[in-house]
């Protein structure tokens, strides 16, 4: 309760946690909050490119569809897409951790090397070009950028671990004869939860960007797809005079990423005040 | 120091081999068969196999891998399918264009970031503070390619303050080297007039890439300097009367900038890959857009150059970065 | 009678904090003579650093002083602006010697960048003079190879000889009073030693006055003229060094002598703890620890009464006695 207390005077932290569950909110009820949600595949050539109005808040796209609809209905996909990444990534990355971590020997340093090499490796570029190789779809995308996220798991995962395995409890969990699966899953994890949860939501965020930059090159999601990115790059044949094409489902992006954000930064000065904010 | 330096490269070699190993592996193993990919959708079986054999597929992995270092060793990445040419060749005449655009976005982020996270820190949670930090999290949290277009619309189409894209205005003719550097290159020719129209194209670039990384910048300052402030030196500065300027922008700002020196190292492989949006969307002829046409064919040669090229250019900057920290830190030049 | 150096009368001090607000000092009072060491003595947590930290201007933020005075030189300190502060008071007539010798330099700069940088701020003269002054007084506090010191960096010197610096640089712009937070603590016995000897003999030769702020009272039999007494941000007892360690009049200064252990055979601890300033109790903070405690202790309002020549005590059982008198 104290430390509820303690988040809710973070202002930031606060807006960022009311802006994610409002894309939470959306991403769930989104067709039956949308105004128009069978603008998600239906075009209306009659009303194409309206400015902003009563009837249509955010406009129309090129298509006539209600640009409104389509950046609440667009939360689903953005949502689904980071979960699905984060997930895979978590289930690649936390048990190469806690491997890596517990383990003394050659395996530990050869798990530790490759995830330095992959986190020297360009995010972007690799995911673009694991995307590309796969097919250019929102499936591939998803599976490029788990490829590319999970070591910053191991990272985390490893150093909890190798300064948990010297603790006393761990020594009295082998004393007592517990197994090497069950000291890692139900004692040292446990442990290691509140960093992870951080970079996690962290990761929310920071992957519904890079996949809408995906969306954007027409790595991911495909039309009629309500995907911002996808929406961005659309409207560029239509500038400066839709400005409102473009404007909006970026900053549905902008929104979204800076809600994740806040609310990691909040997280973290949480779970360990010395660290700040400093990443 | 030459000493220290190098014993840094040695120590990134093996970093280096292995990011060689990686990417090959990915681009040769992830696709069922690359020959198919490579060949495109309509391709026969015979045109398919013959790609296999031109490219050396049919050999066993091992073997291509030999191969793939001789070339790489030999600066030979084959030919590009997009442009036709080397692919080391079309590096080379992009890479200044890329280095110039980074080294642009680096300054901008750093000359504003270190400022902006002292004010943050000398402020700290009060309304300053309050508003750099949601700023800077917001500059993290904003999609550059969406910037761009932004940035795009308002200064170059509406306003017509700065020009839309390129890197030279058409029918202007830069200078023939020496050096590749656009802007160096019209300085030494003496060619204001192309100086600035070139500065003037790269403004808007440069901005919307050094947006990230000015954040980042932002944040780690703040918490270096907020750390600091904790520390009893600094409790000793002020009871001995140092001037407050001096002792915050001197005293208390070259211990903080450790953890930001090192931000900068890693920022600069994201100003790398951010390029790639941004180039891609200004029309800025470097690696970046080189980069988007080559995934968008799926020329996987000019793939593996660029990656390791990246790859090259973040070990060089870690190096670096450990130097600057060794120029800071008196300390860390003695224990090595 | 002489305007002392420094008078600190009825100080109260209170830092807001996440958990409340703290009464960190409540009725702090000395005075320091011209030429004169005065100890002020207190377990850690007792208030001293923050007494330390009013004196010179750098409270906290959330720290408000709620009654009292600070006179230096006879003006009032508490009305000086931060600017006024740091021209005429901080660095040039009160300078200061940190605890531990070990945190207190910047790590990152030398040893002359850094102690100059107060004279420059200070003194007139040439950064050429300024250098020359502070060689001949680091050679003063025999600190080896003074003329080579400058130039080198803090992480290159012991902490003895990091404390002879801070020392010659608290004397290099010829302040009027000395403030010294624990400068031995963080030293071994024999540099603690020698610290002390070189204090005293700088004291002397140059007519400074200090204030020596300890949680030892060897030190302060060793080295004070003068001792305040100081319990859970409260003046308990202030008197002359001899007389008060031999015939201590508080209940609490006479608890903790007997705490220490070259003075008594069995050692004696004092039960109970020191109060947290978040929860101080009411009236003496000492009384629920005392043995001499009355009902009235949690009524009376801290005073320090002169119960001998020179020698103030803060305690019911000489209220009465001065009543009686």
């Amino acid at each position: 309760m104290l430390v509820f207390r303690k988040f809710l005077r973070d202002i930031p932290a606060v807006i960022g946690a009311a802006i994610v569950l409002l894309v939470v909110f959306l991403a769930i009820f989104g067709p039956w909050i949308a105004p128009y949600p069978q603008d998600a595949s239906a075009s209306h050539l009659l009303r194409r490119l309206r400015p902003p109005s009563l009837d249509f808040p955010f406009g129309t796209d090129n298509l006539g569809r209600d640009i409104f609809s389509r950046v609440i209905l667009g939360a689903r996909g953005a949502l689904k897409v980071s979960l699905v990444v984060v997930g895979l990534a978590m289930a690649i990355g936390v048990p190469l951790g806690l491997i890596a971590g517990y383990n003394r020997g050659w395996l530990s340093e050869a798990i530790m090397r490759v995830t330095d090499v992959f986190l020297a490796l360009p995010q972007l570029i690799l995911a673009l070009a694991l995307a590309q190789l796969m097919g250019p779809s929102v499936e591939s995308a998803m599976l490029a950028l788990s490829l590319t996220y999970w070591p910053f798991f191991t990272r985390i995962v490893h150093a909890e671990t190798a300064r948990l395995r010297n603790a006393l409890f761990v020594d009295a969990l082998q004393g007592i004869g517990a197994g090497t699966p069950r000291i890692l899953f139900l004692h040292i994890l446990p442990n290691a939860l509140s960093p992870i949860i951080v970079r996690a939501t962290i990761g929310l965020g920071f992957t519904i960007l890079v996949a809408a930059v995906l969306g954007f090159l027409g790595m991911g999601a495909t039309p009629p797809d309500p995907d911002w990115g996808l929406a961005v790059a659309q409207s560029r044949t239509y500038l400066p005079n839709a400005w409102w094409f473009a404007t909006f489902p970026g900053l549905a992006i902008l929104l979204a990423v800076l809600g994740f954000n806040l609310l990691g930064d909040g997280l973290r000065d949480l779970v360990d005040p010395r660290l700040r904010r400093s990443r | 120091m030459a000493g220290f330096v190098l014993r840094r490269m040695l120590l990134v070699l093996p970093s280096l081999f292995g990011l060689l190993v990686v990417t090959f592996l990915l681009i040769r193993t992830i696709p069922a068969d690359p020959a198919v990919a490579l060949a495109g959708d309509n391709a026969t079986p015979a045109q398919i196999a013959a790609i296999r054999e031109s490219y050396g597929l049919d050999q066993p992995l091992p073997v291509q891998f030999l191969r793939y270092l001789r070339g790489v060793a030999r600066l030979d990445f084959g030919e590009s399918q997009y442009s036709g040419r080397p692919v080391a060749l079309d590096i080379a005449q992009r890479l200044p264009a890329t280095l110039e655009l980074t080294f642009a976005a680096l300054v901008i982020a750093i000359g504003l970031g270190i400022p902006l996270g002292v004010v943050a820190a000398m402020h700290h949670n009060r309304w300053p503070d309050f508003l750099l930090r949601i700023g800077s999290v917001a500059g993290i949290a904003v999609a550059a390619f969406w910037l761009a277009i932004m940035l795009q619309m308002l200064f170059a189409m509406k306003l017509g303050w700065l020009p839309l894209r390129g890197q030279l205005s058409a029918g202007l003719t830069p200078p023939a080297g020496p050096t590749g550097f656009l802007l160096t290159d019209c300085l030494l020719a003496g060619r204001f007039d192309l100086f600035l129209d070139a500065a003037r194209h790269l403004v808007l670039p440069a901005v919307t890439l050094s947006l990230g990384g000015l954040a980042t910048i932002t944040r780690f300052t703040r918490a270096g300097v907020l750390d600091t402030l904790q520390k009893d030196f600094v409790t000793y500065e002020r009871a001995v009367g140092f001037p407050r300027g001096r002792l915050i922008w001197v005293y208390v700002l070259r211990n903080s900038v450790v953890a930001t020196v090192t931000q900068i190292g890693l920022l600069f492989g994201g100003l790398m890959a951010g390029a790639v949006v941004v180039e891609s969307i200004y029309d800025w002829p470097g690696i970046g857009s080189y980069t988007v046409q080559a995934i968008l064919t799926a020329d996987s040669k000019v793939m593996l150059a660029v990656t390791l090229l990246i790859g090259l250019i973040y070990a060089a900057v870690n190096i670096l970065t450990d130097v600057v920290h060794a120029l800071i830190d008196p300390r860390l030049r003695e224990s090595r | 009678m002489a305007v002392p150096v420094l008078a600190v009368e009825g100080l109260r001090l209170a830092i807001r904090g996440d958990e409340g607000e703290a009464r960190i000092l409540d009725h702090v009072s000395f005075s320091v003579a011209q030429g004169e060491i005065l100890g002020i003595v207190g377990e850690s947590g007792c208030g001293k650093s923050t007494l330390i930290r009013a004196i010179l201007g750098i409270l906290p933020r959330g720290a408000r002083i709620g009654a009292g005075e600070i006179r230096f030189e006879g003006e009032n300190l508490l009305a000086f602006s931060e600017a006024e502060l740091d021209r005429t008071v901080r660095g040039s007539r009160i300078s200061f010697i940190p605890q531990d010798p070990y945190l207190a330099l910047n790590p990152l700069f030398t040893v002359g960048a850094q102690l100059l940088e107060s004279m420059r701020r200070h003194l007139p003269g040439t950064p050429r003079e300024h250098r020359e002054q502070l060689t001949k007084i680091l050679r003063r506090v025999q600190l080896p190879d003074a003329e080579l010191a400058l130039d080198r960096y803090p992480h290159q010197f012991s902490g003895g000889q990091r404390q002879r610096l801070l020392i010659a640089a608290a004397l290099a712009c010829r302040p009027k009073l000395v403030i010294a937070d624990e400068p031995t603590t963080a030293l071994d016995v024999t540099t603690q030693q020698q610290i002390l000897v070189l204090l005293r003999e700088l004291v002397d030769d140059m007519g400074l006055s200090m204030l020596f702020v300890t949680h030892d009272l060897g030190v302060v039999a060793e080295l004070c003229d003068r001792v305040g007494v100081i319990y859970a941000g409260q003046s308990v007892e202030n008197g002359p060094a001899r007389h008060l360690l031999r015939a201590p009049m508080h209940p609490y200064t006479a608890a903790l002598l007997a705490c220490h252990p070259d003075r008594s055979d069995d050692f004696v601890g004092i039960p109970g703890s020191v109060p947290s300033p978040l929860r101080a109790p009411p009236g003496c903070r000492f009384a629920p620890r005392c043995a001499q405690a009355q009902p009235a202790c949690t009524l009376r309002d801290p005073a320090l009464r002169n119960a001998a020549p020179g020698h103030a005590v803060d305690c019911i059982l000489y209220d009465a006695q001065d009543g009686g008198r």
